[in-house]
C-alpha cells in the first residue's frame, strides 16, 4: 500500500501541513517495503484549483490512502472516485500517523470543507 | 492562536477603521490586510521597519514573438478573452486581458506565442515587534485569492505567543473574501445603516456561514439612520446572530485617521464605542 | 448628442465612496439617460431605482462536457488545463466553478471527446425608472469572474442615446477595467480621508493606463484638510464637485431613495455638475 502525507519538510522527522492542496511536500510510505519518499507539491504554486491538482498528482503517484488533517471536496471528489482513502491524521507527526494506521487506529475523514472555488484557497 | 477576520460585504462601512482600533486595543502581533485590491491598513498602522518584499507570481500571460510570428490571426480567432489585438497586421497581446490560458501557445502553428511567468502583485511582510503581513495586486490582476492567502501565510512568522491575529479582509463576496474567511475563529460584521449596506450585509453573512467559523456583527456611523440600524439589530436577532453594539458616526474618527492613527488612539465617541464591541468579541472569541 | 452617446464612468478605487450615489442621481439628473451597474457582486443601482417593466436575461458561459465512450484517459486535457479544472481517476472528473471557460481542453483532446455545454453565471435586468434606463448584472455567488456579465451589460447599452452613467466595481482589477475601457470621461469619486486619496491614486493610475479624460467628486466633505483635494491639485485633476457630508443627504441615501427626485435641498448641486461634465465631453 502507498500512503501519502501532506507535510512541512522533506524529512523524516517532518510535521504534517494543515493544507492539503497547498503542502510543500507529500510524505509517501510503501507499506511493503517500508521506505519513505518525498514529493515536491507543484499544486502549491497554482493560482486556484490547488486541491485538484494536489490530487492527480498522488493518483499518478499511484496511492493508496491519503492521511491529512484536512480535505477540500474537490480534492476529496478526485480521490475518492479513483477509489483512494482519506483518513484524519492525529497530532503532528507523520511518522505517528503511519504506526496509527498500520494499527488500524485511524478514522476516515468525515468532515470535507467546502471548495474555495477555485481562486487561492 | 485565534484569528478574528473583519469583513463587511458592502465596501466603506469602516472595516478598516475598526480593524485598526482593534488592533491597537489588544496590543496585537498579528496583524494582515488582505485587501489586496485596495490595501489600506498600513496607513494607519505606523511600521518602525522596512517590509520584506517579495514579488507575486499570479497566472502566465502570453507573449507573441513578432519574429516568428506568421501572422494567421489562428490565436486571435481562438482567444475566449478577446486579449490578442491586431493593428496594422501586427498581432500583439494585451497583458490586462489575458488569462493565461494556453489556449494562444496551443493553438499557434509558428510556435511564435509562449507564456510567460507574470508578477501580479508584491506581498509586503513587515517584522518589529509582531508582524504585518499587506500586499497589493497589480491592476488589472485577476487572481486576488491566491494572493489573500499569501498575505495570511505571512502571518505565520508571528512569535509563538501570540494569541490573537486580526485579519482586515476585503469587501465583496468573492474568491478573496472567502480566501480572508478560510481558517478564521471568528468574524465580525462591519454594517452600514443603508439599504445597499443591509444588502450586502445579507450576502457577506450568507458567505460567511458556510464556514465553520463564529459569526458576529456590528453597526458603524449608526446615527446616520436609526431606522436601518434598528432593522440589523432585529436582523440579527432573528438569525441568532451576537449584536455586539453600535459606533457612531464621528468627525474625530476622520481627523484621527488622516494623522495615521487609529481612532483608539484618540478620546472620541467612535473609540469608545470600539471598545465596548472589542470586549464582546474577546468573549466569543475566547470564551465558549 | 441625439444621435449618439457619451459614455461616463464613475469609480473610485474603493468601496463606499459614493459612486453609486453620484452615478444614480446623475442619470436622474438627466433629461433621458441610460444607468449601467457594473458592480456585479454588489449590485445596488437598482435598490434606488427600483426599475419596472423589467426583462431579464441569464449569462452563460461554456464548460467542457465529456463524451465518455470516446475518452480513452490520454490526460492531455488534464495536463494542458493551467486553472486545474480537470482530473482522471477512473474517468474524467470537470470542476464546473473552477473552469474559466478557455476552450483549451476541447481543442486538444486527440479523441475528439470533448464538447462544451452552458453554465449559469449571473443575470442581467433591464428596466425603466422614469427617465432612466437601468441595466444592472449580478454574479452568482462563488463565481470565477464577472468579466463576461460586464461585457453583456455595456453590449445592451451601447446603443442607446444620450448619456450613459456607468456605475463601476471599486478597486482596480480586471473588472473595473472592462467597465471602463470603452467610457468616454471618467469621474472618480474620492472621500477626505487618507484611505480616499490613497484609493484616488490607484484609480487615477488606472485612468490614466487606459488614457481617460477625467475630473474628480469630492464626497464627505467637511470643510477641515481633505487630503484627496491636495492630491488633485499635486496632479493637476480639476474637481467638479464637492459634496459636503450632509446628514440630509445621508438620510435620503441609506434609505435607498434618489436625491434629485425627493425633496432634497441642495439637489442643484447634481444638476451643476451633469452641465460641467457636458462641457467637458463637447
Amino acid at each position: 500500500m502507498r500512503i501519502a502525507i501532506p507535510v512541512n519538510e522533506d524529512s523524516q522527522k517532518t510535521d504534517i501541513c494543515p493544507s492539503f492542496g497547498r503542502a510543500p511536500f507529500f510524505m509517501i510510505k510503501n507499506t511493503e517495503t517500508n521506505e519513505y519518499h518525498f514529493l515536491i507539491n507543484d499544486a502549491a504554486e497554482s493560482a486556484g484549483g490547488a486541491g485538484i491538482k494536489a490530487a492527480q498528482l498522488l493518483l499518478n503517484e499511484k496511492i493508496d490512502a491519503v492521511i491529512t488533517p484536512r480535505c477540500g471536496e474537490n480534492s476529496a471528489k478526485v480521490l475518492q472516485d479513483a477509489d483512494v482513502k482519506i483518513f484524519k491524521s492525529q497530532g503532528s507527526i507523520a511518522t505517528q500517523n503511519y504506526d496509527l494506521y498500520e494499527k488500524g487506529q485511524l478514522s476516515p475523514l468525515t468532515d470535507i470543507h467546502a471548495g474555495f472555488h477555485g481562486h487561492g484557497g | 492562536m485565534k484569528r478574528l477576520v473583519i469583513l463587511s460585504g458592502k465596501g466603506g462601512t469602516g472595516k478598516t477603521t475598526v480593524a485598526g482600533a482593534l488592533i491597537k486595543l489588544s496590543q496585537s502581533k498579528a496583524y494582515a490586510d488582505c485587501d489586496v485590491d485596495a490595501p489600506n491598513l498600513h496607513l494607519i498602522t505606523r511600521q518602525n521597519t522596512e517590509p520584506e518584499k517579495k514579488d507575486f507570481y499570479g497566472m502566465p500571460k502570453a507573449e507573441i514573438n513578432q519574429d516568428l510570428c506568421v501572422k494567421c490571426g489562428l490565436c486571435q480567432e481562438k482567444c475566449r478573452f478577446d486579449a490578442i489585438k491586431n493593428k496594422n497586421e501586427s498581432y500583439y497581446i494585451d497583458s490586462f486581458s489575458c488569462e493565461g490560458c494556453g489556449v494562444c501557445e496551443a493553438v499557434c502553428p509558428a510556435d511564435a506565442v509562449k507564456l510567460h511567468k507574470a508578477v501580479a502583485g508584491e506581498l509586503s511582510l513587515y517584522r518589529g515587534d509582531g508582524v504585518f503581513s499587506t500586499a497589493k495586486l497589480k491592476m488589472g490582476s485577476g487572481t486576488s485569492g491566491k494572493l489573500v492567502t499569501e498575505v495570511k501565510k505571512g502571518l505565520s512568522q508571528t512569535p509563538q505567543e501570540t494569541q490573537l491575529a486580526i485579519i482586515d479582509g476585503s469587501p465583496g463576496i468573492g474568491c478573496p473574501v472567502i480566501a480572508s474567511l478560510s481558517g478564521a475563529d471568528a468574524v465580525l460584521i462591519v454594517a452600514e445603516p443603508s439599504v445597499s449596506g443591509i444588502s450586502d450585509m445579507e450576502r457577506i453573512i450568507r458567505t460567511a456561514k458556510h464556514f465553520d467559523v463564529k459569526i458576529a456583527v456590528c453597526v458603524n456611523k449608526y446615527d446616520t439612520n436609526i431606522s436601518n440600524t434598528k432593522k440589523i439589530e432585529k436582523f440579527c436577532l432573528d438569525e441568532r446572530l451576537p449584536y455586539l453594539g453600535e459606533i457612531p458616526y464621528d468627525i474625530y474618527a476622520q481627523k484621527a485617521i488622516n494623522q495615521g492613527k487609529t481612532i483608539a488612539e484618540v478620546d472620541c465617541p467612535s473609540a469608545d464605542a470600539v471598545k465596548k464591541i472589542y470586549e464582546q468579541i474577546l468573549k466569543i472569541i475566547f470564551i465558549n | 448628442m441625439a444621435d449618439r452617446n457619451i459614455k461616463i464612468a464613475v469609480l473610485s478605487g474603493k468601496g463606499g465612496t459614493g459612486k453609486t450615489l453620484v452615478s444614480v442621481n446623475l442619470a436622474a439628473a438627466a433629461n433621458k439617460s441610460t444607468y449601467v451597474d457594473c458592480d456585479v457582486e454588489e449590485p445596488n443601482g437598482h435598490l434606488f431605482f427600483k426599475p419596472t417593466a423589467v426583462e431579464k436575461e441569464e449569462i452563460f458561459v461554456k464548460i467542457p462536457n465529456v463524451n465518455k465512450d470516446l475518452c480513452i484517459g490520454c490526460k492531455k486535457c488534464v495536463e494542458f488545463c493551467k486553472f486545474n479544472a480537470l482530473a482522471y481517476g477512473k474517468e474524467l472528473i470537470v470542476f464546473d466553478e473552477v473552469c474559466h471557460s478557455c476552450g483549451g481542453c476541447v481543442l486538444i483532446c486527440p479523441q475528439k471527446a470533448l464538447t462544451e455545454k452552458e453554465k449559469l453565471i449571473g443575470i442581467v435586468e433591464t428596466g425603466i425608472s422614469q427617465n432612466v434606463k437601468t441595466i444592472t448584472g449580478e454574479l452568482k455567488t462563488g463565481e470565477a469572474s464577472g468579466v463576461p456579465i460586464i461585457k453583456n451589460l455595456l453590449n445592451k447599452a451601447k446603443n442607446e442615446k444620450g448619456f450613459i452613467f456607468i456605475d463601476c466595481p471599486p478597486g482596480s482589477a480586471c473588472t473595473v477595467m472592462e467597465s471602463i475601457a470603452d467610457a468616454d470621461f471618467c469621474l472618480l469619486v474620492a472621500e477626505p480621508t487618507v484611505f480616499g486619496a490613497h484609493n484616488l491614486s490607484m484609480a487615477y493610475e488606472l485612468v490614466k493606463v487606459f488614457d481617460k479624460p477625467c475630473a474628480a467628486v469630492l464626497n464627505k466633505t467637511t470643510g477641515e484638510y481633505n487630503p484627496s483635494e491636495d492630491f488633485c491639485g499635486k496632479y493637476g485633476i480639476e474637481i467638479f464637485a464637492k459634496i459636503p457630508f450632509d446628514n440630509e443627504l445621508g438620510e435620503i441615501n441609506s434609505n435607498g431613495k434618489i436625491a434629485v427626485r425627493e425633496n432634497y435641498s441642495n439637489k442643484d448641486l447634481f444638476y451643476d455638475l451633469l452641465v460641467k461634465i457636458k462641457e467637458a465631453v463637447k
